[in-house]
Formats: structure tokens, C-alpha cells, sequence
């Protein structure tokens, strides 16, 4: 299949279970290793590469700088806070040198993507689906990613809580980020994306 | 910490290894003949045990790497050859925070190794019986280590020491303890403590957490990362247990019988393995 995704754009993906939706996130993240075809993404250091072909070490570079991926899942280590989490990614991204603007930043992102401060010192295993999503969110975007990943933000979440991660989005549109978003929730979806793809058995429909 | 101007083409490793291989036994012309066909690593004809074969890797600064396989194929050995405490039948192996990476340090006299395994490399043992002392007391065990490199004054050997034994949550009340005294989790943070004291740029780190109990391989998982953020070393981690690996390893690669079978980004190892052996290791997760 194949499909471009231009600076500042939003693209979707639509399309049930099993279409292969995920995949193709998880092949630009190099979770799966694409068997053909290419990826080319414009990277600011190392300029039009293929993600198919990219090296590891080049690939661990574009995950710590320019590339974000977020799910509804943790995928942090165990046993840290929601603030260390986002802190974390913010020292990745910063350098350790840094702390302070890190540490500054983390707050920053923490109160911009709405996640209230009794929560910061708590060890995220306890949140909702929606406060998870959002502490994702925060540690994502506190690297300004070049591309943005969205991996079904919205599935298990009720209503109130899509509301809010449709504002997200529409507000990280607003800032230019770049992004790829898979959605099984077509409603959601509406208006808000710049093109939208549905996927069957694999394929473009 | 990931610094951006060491990623690209031009970044080098800091510990780089080129075609390592361990043989217990003299070998025979059917199984030194390339791309020999043996019973697992063990030659049909003559007997000898290919431990390690032909293993290449690089680890980059501030990089940890993993390496994985059941018991018996090789990383134990492997380790052992980069730490001198088994002696490689073939290989090359280069640290550039040593000389630039100009030598091959499986070619240096054993007194110059000595030096390497006192400054370039910490090693914590899966058994701490062999990284410490366990009749000394804690802070001499890391007193002992900085000897070796030429510390000599008392003073600062003592805050050195006590600097680390804190770091690793070991109360200072009992920095005069010998290790005997302590519970395998206190052991093996004593045994860290010890490895850190020099400040060397590569850890390896062999099955650090087999055998600790589930809270206590917790505290030493999250005490590797701490370290890995604060000093700014390297690391070679080799587990059987693929929880440790996913938590801690950038890069993994996946040892059978002696050779690396496969290697690639920890999470596409454990998500999306490409060969037999791998799948069905992965897949045997309960």
C-alpha cells in the first residue's frame, strides 16, 4: 500500500480489526520489519532515508528525536511516577546538562495536557485509559516530534475522554505537528483529519 | 544519556568485537572447516565444544545492549572471554576508551589485561562469590578494586566508597560488614557498587538478577537504569529472562548454540522475531 503525509498534515487511518492498521504504524516505529517497499521519511539529520533500510542505532536516534509514538498503553518502565515518565523522555531530548529547562518543561507539558497535579508523584499502573493517554501525550510531545504516531488513542475510552483527545489532537494540529493516526471509531475521526484512508484485509480500500 | 552528536555514520563504538570464538578442545579439520555441521555447538568427530562462535558486536557510548539464549549457548562464555577470565581461542577485540581502539585487547600481556579489567570494564557476576570478597568489609572490597588501578590515598578511597555504597542503598551502618553477612539483592548491589568504582566506561552485567527474588530483581533493574542516566556508561547485559532484556536493552541480540542467530531493536526482537528459534523463545512467555 502506499500513501505521503506532508509537514503540518494529519492523515488517518480507518478500518476494523485485524485490516492491518496497526502494522503499519508499528513497520514506520520498526517494531515489525517491513518484508518490502519503502518508508522514506524527510529526517532533519540525516535527510530523505528509507525507515525500511534505516539502521538500528539510526532508528534509536529518530525514536529519542524526531519520531513520537503514542498509544492508550503504557509502554514506560515500571515503578515511575507520571512525572518522571514525561521527565525522562523531556532529559532524552534536552540532554542531561539540562535539568532545570527539563525539569521546567515537564511540568509545563503535564498542566498543558490537562493532567491534574495530584496525579504527578503517582505511579501511572493506577490511571484511567484517558490519563494514561494523556501522560503518553505529554512525554511524546515534550520532544516536539517531526511525526507523531497515533495508535487507536481513543478505543476504550467513553465519550467525555474522546472529547478531550479529539481537542488534543486538534490542538496539536493547531501547533503543526505532523501526524499518523489509527482509528477503528469513524465518527471520531470526522472533520478533523486532512485525508483519511480506510484499510481492508491488508489494502487500501 | 543519548547525546545527538554521537548518533550517524560517523559515530564508533565504544566496545567493538570481531569474530570471537571459544572452543574447549584442539578442534578438528571437520569442525575448523567453515560452516561446520556439528550436534549443537559439539563436534560429532572430535569432541570439542564450540562455546562461542564467531561473534560480532558493537556497543555504542551510553548504549546498552542485550544478549539473550537458553542456558548453554554461550553468553556466560562470551562474557567471560571479554573479561579476560577465560581466554578466547580467536577473536578481535577493541575499547575505544582505552587506546582509541589501536589494539587488540585479546592480544595484550596479561598484565596490561589485568589493567583493563580494573579500569575500562566493570563486571557483576550472576554469582557475587565472584566479584567479591566476602570476608572484607564492603567499603574494602571497593577500596581493594581502586588499589588495583593505583588509588592510594586512604581518604578518598573511603568517600569513593561510601559515595557508591549510598548510591547503591546500602546503609552506610554497614559499609564495615562483609558481604557474608547480606542478602543476595545487598550482595549484588554491593557487587555494582564494586564495578562502578573506577568509573569504567563498559559494564557487563551477566544474569544479574537470576535468583533474586521478584522485589528484589526490581530494585537491581531499576538501579542499573540510574546508573546507565547518571555515569553515562555503557553495557553489555546478558539474561535468559526476556522481562529484563525488554526493560533495560536498546539493542538485542539472540545467541544459540554459540553463534548469534539473530539481532535488531529490542522490541522488534520480542514483537516481531524473524527467526525459528527466536519465535518459539519468545512465544514460550507465559
Amino acid at each position: 500500500m502506499s500513501f505521503a503525509l506532508s509537514p503540518g498534515q494529519f492523515v488517518g487511518i480507518t478500518g476494523r480489526s485485524g485490516s492491518g492498521k496497526s502494522t503499519i504504524l508499528r513497520c514506520i516505529w520498526r517494531t515489525n520489519l517491513p518484508e518490502r517497499g519503502r518508508i522514506l521519511y524527510d529526517s532533519a539529520r540525516f535527510g530523505l532515508l528509507d525507515l525500511a533500510q534505516a539502521t538500528q542505532r539510526q532508528m534509536l536516534y529518530l525514536r529519542a528525536f524526531e519520531l513520537g509514538y503514542v498509544s492508550q498503553f503504557l509502554n514506560a518502565l515500571p515503578r515511575q511516577t507520571a512525572r518522571d515518565i514525561v521527565l525522562k523522555s523531556a532529559l532524552e531530548a534536552y540532554g542531561a546538562d539540562d535539568r532545570e529547562r527539563a525539569e521546567a518543561e515537564t511540568e509545563r507539558m503535564l498542566r498543558h495536557f490537562d493532567l491534574d497535579e495530584s496525579l504527578w508523584e503517582l505511579y501511572p499502573r493506577t490511571f484511567s485509559g484517558g490519563e494514561k493517554l494523556r501522560l503518553n501525550i505529554a512525554a511524546a510531545m515534550i520532544k516536539r516530534p517531526r511525526l507523531l504516531l497515533l495508535d487507536e488513542p481513543t478505543a476504550s475510552l467513553d465519550n467525555a475522554s474522546k472529547l478531550k483527545v479529539r481537542s488534543l489532537i486538534e490542538q496539536l494540529k493547531a501547533e503543526g505537528t505532523t501526524m499518523l493516526g489509527i482509528f477503528h471509531d469513524l465518527e471520531f475521526m470526522d472533520g478533523l483529519c486532512d485525508h483519511e484512508f480506510n484499510m481492508q484485509e491488508g489494502m487500501m480500500a | 544519556m543519548l547525546d545527538e552528536q554521537r548518533f550517524g555514520a560517523d559515530e564508533a563504538p565504544c566496545l567493538s568485537v570481531r569474530h570471537l570464538s571459544k572452543r574447549f578442545g584442539a578442534g578438528c579439520p571437520h569442525c575448523l572447516a567453515p560452516e561446520p555441521q556439528l550436534e549443537r555447538n559439539v563436534c560429532p568427530r572430535c569432541g570439542t565444544v564450540h562455546a562461542v562462535r564467531d561473534v560480532s558486536l558493537d556497543v555504542f557510548p551510553a548504549e546498552i545492549v542485550g544478549i539473550v539464549g537458553e542456558s548453554g549457548s554461550g553468553k556466560s562464555s562470551l562474557m567471560k572471554c571479554l573479561f579476560f577470565d577465560e581466554e578466547a581461542t580467536e577473536g578481535d577485540v577493541r575499547a575505544r576508551p582505552f587506546d582509541g581502539g589501536a589494539a587488540n585487547l585479546l592480544a595484550l600481556s596479561p598484565q596490561q589485561q589485568r589493567a583493563i579489567r580494573n579500569t575500562v570494564f566493570g563486571m557483576v557476576y550472576q554469582n557475587p562469590y565472584l566479584g567479591l570478597r566476602m570476608d572484607f568489609s564492603s567499603l574494602s572490597n571497593i577500596a581493594e578494586q581502586m588499589i588495583a588501578a593505583g588509588s592510594r590515598n586512604v581518604g578518598a578511597m573511603r568517600a569513593r566508597g561510601e559515595e557508591l555504597l549510598e548510591r547503591v542503598n546500602i546503609p552506610l551502618s554497614r559499609e564495615a560488614e562483609p558481604p557474608r553477612n547480606f542478602s543476595g539483592g545487598m550482595q549484588q548491589r554491593v557487587q555494582i557498587a564494586k564495578a562502578l568504582s573506577n568509573n569504567p566506561p563498559i559494564l557487563l552485567l551477566d544474569e544479574v538478577t537470576t535468583g533474586l527474588d521478584l522485589s528484589v530483581q526490581a530494585a537491581v533493574l531499576d538501579l542499573v537504569q540510574q546508573i546507565r542516566r547518571d555515569f553515562d556508561v555503557s553495557m553489555l547485559v546478558v539474561s535468559h529472562d526476556l522481562g529484563v532484556i525488554r526493560m533495560l536493552a536498546d539493542r538485542t541480540l539472540v545467541m544459540l548454540d554459540g553463534r548469534v542467530i539473530e539481532s535488531g531493536l529490542t522490541d522488534q526482537i520480542l514483537e516481531d522475531p524473524q527467526h525459528a528459534y527466536t519465535q518459539q523463545l519468545v512465544y514460550s512467555l507465559l
